[in-house]
């Protein structure tokens, strides 16, 4: 069941965008009033959208070339100077390949760094596994300081860089290449450590977040056609968590499912276990890239046969409830 | 440069080569050769008068900055500091300890006078990189240091950062090599050989000076022409002795990572005063 208060934040239409376009769209406004923005990028800017931000401001625009491990350390330099570094490329590149530099560089001094990674998960698609972040949450998650966020949409995406240009700190922003329709509406109040409950029902929880919440909403809504209610939570919010809320659900529900574009190990599936097994031991059974490789393919077909579309999430609830 | 100010150089790169050696024996470890290679170049830029900064001020917007990407030569960096003021001499004591100000590696948010966190090679002089675009961004005409080991010039990343400043045409930022021809392993030139180096920083598009780095003219000299080079970033390459000053660790590899005893000390500090070299 939808509950009212969520009817009022949910965006009616039909119209889809990709958060990484989000995301461009966002910075090359924000750009307008805060002199601070700087954006910075590896010869990806078509790819993650910073060059809407390049044209509109090329003396606050810096292209490093294809060397992420130098790109994040500047972002550390420029950070170090008072000024606000966006930092793009791919989740691939800024978790695997300048993993030591996210971590000395900018974390450890916990310096104002905005690491915007796009073409998270395997739904990016077609590039394959080479390109497919699937590790990239475990690794951010796991160095202290950094804040991780997964946007599910176009609108939640907006309104969470907003929160992390308030925040003063190391931020990961995961975004993804495809479009994905827009769930949430302008009203919709995005908060760092904050869940939100998309439906409500007491037969199972689920825990979603990025690209796979809306598959998840959809799901959740079939399942209610077919009289079984689950609570829907989507925790973009991945680093600090929304505790609370994982364990009030799990106290009525008894069950928790997890679902993310990313493996299984240390990403948002590990990091609810993670709260329940101290706060409130529950089964919970996590649906995402199961320890493997990614693959080509076009989204939807990897999607299903990774077992996180909408009819795997279904099946699961079903025979697990 | 006039004789009285070489004195007092030549003088407080003395002290710092003593702070160093009582604060790694005090500490039990650390890194000795690299620290004593860097102390006539610490001397001089932090009391010849070449940087602008202020020590009651640690802070202070416009400041010169230094970042020591070859980090683990903090303790040089910490005498230096110390005997400015930044922070009481008795600190030097605790290096390495639990709760600490001052950390086996440069920690910027511990230490007044740290510009940047470092100790983990190839990644300061890019975060120097960064600092020179945001100086000039801001137009505040302060200048950026960063000291290079030689050995690190085996990281992939100085290379991007290379290339990066020179695209940039960063001509505040000033690179000093630490070219004392050891790293861990052993000479650079067996380890990975990085020759022709100069040639290489030129190749990149920087202006390249090769100075003695335990010569006070010049390096005067070197960081004044630095300073009036425009529209490029200057790498000084200062070929050094490793362990310089005191007879018994200089130029041998197994002084890179190890402290002295407390004898070897003592006749660390006489070594300094002239005794004991043969
Ligand atoms: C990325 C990285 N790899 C390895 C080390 C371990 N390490 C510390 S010092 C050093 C040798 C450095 O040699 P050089 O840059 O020539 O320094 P110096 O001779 O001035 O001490 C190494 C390999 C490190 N600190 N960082
Ligand atoms: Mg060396």
């Amino acid at each position: 069941m939808i509950p009212e208060n969520v009817k009022k934040i949910l965006y009616e239409g039909d119209k889809k965008i990709a958060t990484r376009v989000a995301y461009g769209e966002k910075i090359a406004e924000l750009g307008e009033t805060n002199k601070d923005i700087v954006v910075l990028d590896c010869d990806l800017s078509k790819s993650t959208m910073t060059s809407i931000f390049a044209k509109k401001f090329p003396d606050r625009f810096f292209n490093f070339g294809i060397a992420e491990a130098n790109m994040m350390s500047v972002a550390a330099g420029l950070a170090a100077m008072g000024k606000i570094p966006f930092a793009s490329t791919f989740a691939v590149f800024a978790s695997k390949r300048a993993c030591d530099q996210v971590s000395i560089s900018v974390a450890y001094p916990r310096l104002n760094v905005k690491i915007c990674a796009t073409h998270a998960g395997i739904s990016i698609g077609e590039d394959g596994a080479t390109h497919q972040a699937i590790e990239d949450v475990s690794i951010m998650r796991s160095i202290p300081n950094i804040v991780v966020i997964s946007p599910a949409d176009a609108t939640e995406t907006r309104k969470a860089i907003d929160k992390i240009v308030e925040y003063d700190g190391p931020c990961y922003l995961r975004l993804c290449r495809g479009s994905a329709p827009i769930i949430f509406n302008e009203s919709y109040d995005f908060e760092i450590g904050r869940g939100v409950k998309l439906t409500e029902g007491d037969k199972a929880t689920i825990v979603s977040a990025g690209f796979t919440t809306h598959i998840a909403f959809e799901a959740a809504k079939k399942l209610e056609e077919e009289g079984i209610e689950v609570d829907l939570i989507n925790m973009a919010s991945i680093k600090p968590i929304d505790e609370e809320m994982i364990v009030d659900s799990a106290k009525r529900t008894g069950l928790v499912i997890t679902v993310e574009d990313h493996n299984i190990i240390g990403g948002l599936g590990s990091a609810v276990c993670e709260v329940l097994s101290s706060k409130y031991p529950t089964r919970v059974i996590r649906l995402g890239v199961k320890d493997k490789f990614g693959s080509s393919g076009s989204p939807e077909e990897l999607i299903s046969a990774y077992g996180f579309d909408c009819g795997s999430i279904i099946e699961t609830v079903k025979s697990n409830i | 440069m006039d004789e009285v100010r070489k004195k007092e150089l030549t003088e407080m790169a003395k002290k710092l080569r003593i702070d160093i050696l009582e604060m790694l024996c005090e500490a039990g470890s650390g890194h000795s050769g690299g620290s004593l290679s860097m102390a006539d170049v610490f001397s001089y830029l932090y009391f010849s008068g070449i940087l602008n900064v202020d020590p009651k001020n640690p802070d202070k917007k416009d400041r010169d900055r230094v970042v020591l990407s070859k980090g683990h030569a903090c303790p040089v960096w910490y005498a230096a500091l110390a005997e400015k003021g930044y922070f009481d001499k008795s600190h030097l004591k605790k290096l390495r300890k639990y709760g600490s100000i001052l950390q086996g590696h440069p920690d910027m948010r511990k230490t007044p006078g740290v510009d940047m966190t470092t100790g983990s090679l190839g990644q300061g002089l890019s975060c120097a990189v960064g600092m020179a675009i945001g100086a000039k961004l801001d137009n505040l005409g302060c200048k950026i240091f960063a000291i290079v080991g030689d050995g690190e010039c085996n990281e992939g990343q100085i290379w991007e950062a290379a290339m990066a400043a020179a695209h940039y045409k960063l001509d505040n930022l000033i690179a000093i090599v630490d070219k004392n021809g050891l790293q861990i392993d052993g000479f650079t030139k067996d380890v990975m050989n990085t020759e022709p180096l100069a040639e290489k920083w030129r190749a990149f598009g920087w202006e390249v000076i090769e100075i003695d780095g335990h010569n006070f003219d010049q390096i005067d000299s070197a960081i004044g022409r630095a300073i009036e080079t425009k529209g490029k970033p200057v790498c000084i390459i200062a070929h050094t002795t490793k362990g310089k000053g005191v007879y018994f660790m200089e130029n041998v590899c197994d002084w890179h990572g190890k402290a002295p005893s407390k004898e070897e000390k003592e006749k660390a500090l006489a070594s300094l005063c002239g005794e004991g070299a043969e």
